[in-house]
């Protein structure tokens, strides 16, 4: 007897863990119109988001001055960057300092944009300044110049990291 | 800061490295970003820059020709699947779906099925997750393909198709990616294939694994509670010992295993045993209802082992506990009525990382904030809660944006009073030099004609130079001249014609060189043409790109103040009923915890008393036995009777008295 008293004490111990106690009085129905109205919200303040990113562009970046600078590293070159710095025809334009997560989202193949701004039609020059790791090396500074030429269309540079002797390499769209 | 010091002061090897410029390769730079914002867990940025490059990639006449054109389908798969992280899985069905029924190869679109029988089934919909996840067909990648034999035997759980779950988990069962719940999911089939004694063993397999993997860990943990509560219900609580004490002490389920671990000892009247992990336990967070339910439990098993007295002061000890618990659950109650329980989770710091659930833990103690981590134990509470930080980040986007559209309408209007009065100057300039480029273009052309008529049909009268020109002009005039006067004779015909034929012969024997020489001459001038039609499209694109810059925004801009304006309103509304929700959950979930503990607290009164009756009777008895001793006659007298007495009012004592929650139970039962 004092078993079967003893295990059911133990199981409506049990029951009382996994039922929230607010079951019968926010009902699932509630919680899930509501979770979809949220749903909805995400979905307009998104589209809005994207919106306004196309206007930004547009009056900001128009295309025949649009000049956007990326920042990615090679895949699996565990290469580290910690802080980048660049400057167009000597004047700087952009300087980041990475956090741990972005390190890892540049490692895994994302791509930073660290500047969007406006250049004229012609030769410019970029100078790229990169503190970063080699695998378990210390902190180097590699510093590249590079001639990038501005023709009517938006211009997009990659600029590379981890890559090769002198770890900063530059791609031109 | 400190890192910005150490990037300017530290000495460091510096490499000027020669520039390496290389041919880009083809990788979409706007997809990639959404990427670098999707690797970070930042699903909106993600989702907001991947769905504005697509909507350009759209719009494009020849998209094919975009970078984005080869990645089109992992686009467009990879924007469903950050909707789902972001928690939108109406929308997330929807584009998902489209992938699947779209031509796609089958690894991309085998996972895109393998997501959306994912999400159905946690939304607990078996039919609709059974119905997508026979949609697989070919190949399947590498990368989900246990994970995909995984769900697809839980679903089959899920719709009791036991023995098809079964044969997928033999299978998986050693795979070590999915370890643990494998063989926790094949047990859980066993069990509902009616193979109890199957189930049990498997349970007793998984609860033996050994990993260093957290999540491994708490499977492993899970199986050994399920199999010790299975014991405990099969009446089996010795067996159920060594399960118990498999569980870890710091784990999720650590709590309930030295609950069930005392249980099991009491059921099996090893009171002294159920002494340990009560004591254990009996030292956590009282917040916790295994520890609430173990303040009374262990004064009750103390009972048991005749300690009345230490089962008294340890009464004692949690109806204080209780006391203090009810005080504390009408703070927080009070508290979050306050709604200061929303004010203190909604801080940045605590969601900076994916762990911030978890972060929740080191608010800092508050009544609205002690009962934290038990609310946090339900799902649809959690689910609820980031419902919650979601509409406070979303509703902060807006705001910001409000403030970008007043500039961008600024910028606007400083533009247009700028450029309008430039414009009607610029456009007279434009017109004149617009009309001579025009002739001077026709010109260009006409040359260019007549040299290729050259090719098949030599002129060398076109080519002769100015001074040939007038010189043979000269000669005409002079021809007619002399005509006129009558003077002209058979000599000087001759003489004309002779001063002709020198100038004509050397036209034609320089003809070749003459005709190279206007080649090379009209491609420089076509040179010329190609820059100046260079600087006139450039100052058209200016031109352009001046006016668009402050022309056509007003309806846009307009348009979307308005939709931000009715947003930012649905935010608030919606932001106050998941926030009125969230409270009523929480204050629920605290009086739910209240009543509890008041139960609690009434059945350890009694039981205090109890116990303090049966020290004193126990102190008498001893007091007697003493007496008797000193005073061997009186033994005669009183001692039978007494003893009666003695053992009677206990026994009515014990009656009386109702146990803790649990205990009560068992004293009932032996008094009966």
């Amino acid at each position: 007897m004092i078993n079967l008293r003893v295990i059911l004490a133990f199981l409506s111990l049990l029951f009382i863990f996994q039922s929230p106690a607010w079951s019968e009085t926010v009902s699932r129905e509630q919680i899930k119109g509501l979770d979809e109205q949220v749903q909805d919200i995400k979905k307009d303040v998104l589209a809005i988001s994207s919106e306004l990113k196309l206007l930004e562009e547009k009056l900001l970046f128009p295309s025949n001055t649009q000049v956007s600078l990326f920042i990615s590293v090679v895949k699996n070159s565990q290469y580290t960057p910690d802080a980048v710095q660049i400057k167009i025809d000597d004047k700087a334009v952009a300087h980041h300092i990475y956090s741990f997560k972005e390190v890892g989202a540049l490692q895994r193949g994302g791509v930073q944009r660290i500047y969007t701004g406006n250049l004229r039609a012609g030769e410019h020059k970029i100078d790229i300044d990169v503190k970063g790791r080699k695998t378990n090396s210390e902190l180097e500074t590699s510093r590249s110049s590079f001639s990038i030429k501005k023709d009517v269309g938006a211009k997009l540079v990659e600029i590379s990291l981890g890559s090769g002797d002198s770890l900063i390499e530059l791609k031109e769209r | 800061m400190k890192k910005l010091i150490l990037f300017l002061i530290s000495s460091v090897v510096i490499t000027t490295s020669t520039a390496v410029l290389s041919k880009a390769n083809n990788k979409d730079l706007y997809f990639s970003e959404g990427l670098f914002y999707a690797y970070q867990e930042d699903y909106f940025d993600a989702i907001s820059r991947l769905d504005a490059e697509l909507g350009q990639y759209y719009g494009l006449d020849e998209p094919e020709l975009n970078t984005l054109h080869q990645y089109i389908n992992h686009a467009e798969f990879s924007i469903g699947d950050f909707e789902l992280y972001y928690r939108m899985h109406k929308r997330a069905g929807r584009a998902i779906k489209s992938v699947i029924e779209a031509d796609v190869e089958d690894t991309v679109r085998n996972e895109a099925v393998y997501r959306l029988a994912k999400i159905f089934h946690q939304k607990q919909q078996p039919e609709n997750a059974l119905e997508t996840i026979n949609k697989i067909r070919g190949k399947v990648g590498d990368k989900i393909f246990y994970d995909l034999e995984l769900l697809k035997a839980q679903i089959y759980i899920s719709n009791k198709r036991f023995t098809d779950a079964i044969g997928i988990l033999e299978d998986i069962e050693s795979i070590s990616k999915v370890e643990g719940f494998s063989g926790y999911n094949l047990a859980i089939a066993y069990i509902g294939n009616d193979n109890i004694e199957k189930g049990i063993l498997q349970l007793d397999k998984v609860g033996q694994i050994v990993s260093n993997d957290k999540t491994v860990l708490a499977i492993k943990d899970k199986a050994n509670l399920v199999l010790g509560y299975k014991l405990m219900e099969n009446k089996r609580p010795q067996e159920a010992v060594k399960y118990f004490q498999r569980i870890r002490l710091d784990g999720p389920f650590s709590n309930k295993a030295l609950l069930g671990l005392g249980w099991a000892n009491i059921a099996a009247e090893n009171y002294q045993r159920a002494l340990v992990p009560w004591t254990i336990l009996s030292k956590r967070k009282v917040t916790d209802p295994a520890v609430q339910e173990v303040l009374s439990g262990l004064p009750f098993t103390y009972g048991k082992l005749q300690a009345h007295g230490q089962a008294a002061v340890l009464y004692g000890h949690a109806l204080e506990s209780y006391s203090r618990e009810l005080e504390s659950l009408d703070a927080s109650i009070k508290s979050i009525r306050e709604g200061k329980f929303l004010k203190a989770i909604v801080r940045e710091e605590y969601k900076k990382d994916k762990n911030w659930l978890i972060n929740l833990r080191n608010l800092p103690e508050a009544p609205e904030t002690h009962y934290l981590m038990s609310l946090l134990a339900s799902n649809d509470f959690q689910e609820s809660l980031k419902n919650y930080f979601d509409l406070v980040q979303l509703g902060k986007k807006i705001a910001s944006w409000d403030g970008y559209l007043d500039a961008y309408s600024e910028i606007i209007e400083t533009r247009k009073q700028y450029y309008t009065p430039l414009f009607p100057s610029i456009q007279d300039k434009f017109r004149s030099l617009d009309s001579r480029m025009k002739l001077r273009q026709a010109q260009q052309e006409k040359v260019s004609n007549r040299l290729n008529h050259m090719l098949i049909a030599p002129r060398p009268d076109y080519l002769a130079t100015a001074g040939e020109r007038i010189f043979l002009e000269n000669i005409s005039v002079l021809e007619k001249k002399l005509k006129k006067q009558n003077q002209f004779n058979a000599e000087v015909e001759s003489r004309i014609a002779r001063l002709r034929g020198f100038i004509n012969w050397n036209i034609e024997i320089d003809y070749q060189q003459r005709f190279i020489e206007a080649h090379e001459n009209f491609k420089q001038l076509e040179d010329g043409f190609i820059q100046l039609d260079q600087v006139y499209r450039s100052f058209v694109r200016t031109r352009q790109a001046a006016t668009q810059s402050y022309i056509g925004y007003d309806d846009t801009i307009q348009q979307l103040k308005i939709r931000i304006s009715q947003a930012d309103e649905k935010i608030k509304l919606l932001l106050a009923r998941q926030g009125y929700m969230l409270e009523r959950m929480a204050v629920l979930n605290l009086q739910e915890q209240r009543k509890r503990i008041e139960e609690l607290q009434i059945k350890s009164r009694f039981a205090l008393a109890e116990s303090y009756d049966r020290a004193v009777k126990a102190q008498q008895n001893e007091d007697i036995e003493k007496l008797k001793k000193l005073t061997p006659d009186s033994k005669q007298q009183s001692g039978p009777e007494s003893g009666k007495t003695e053992n009677s009012q206990s026994e009515n004592t014990e009656t009386a008295k109702p146990e803790p929650e649990s205990a009560a139970s068992e004293t009932v039962g032996d008094s009966q």
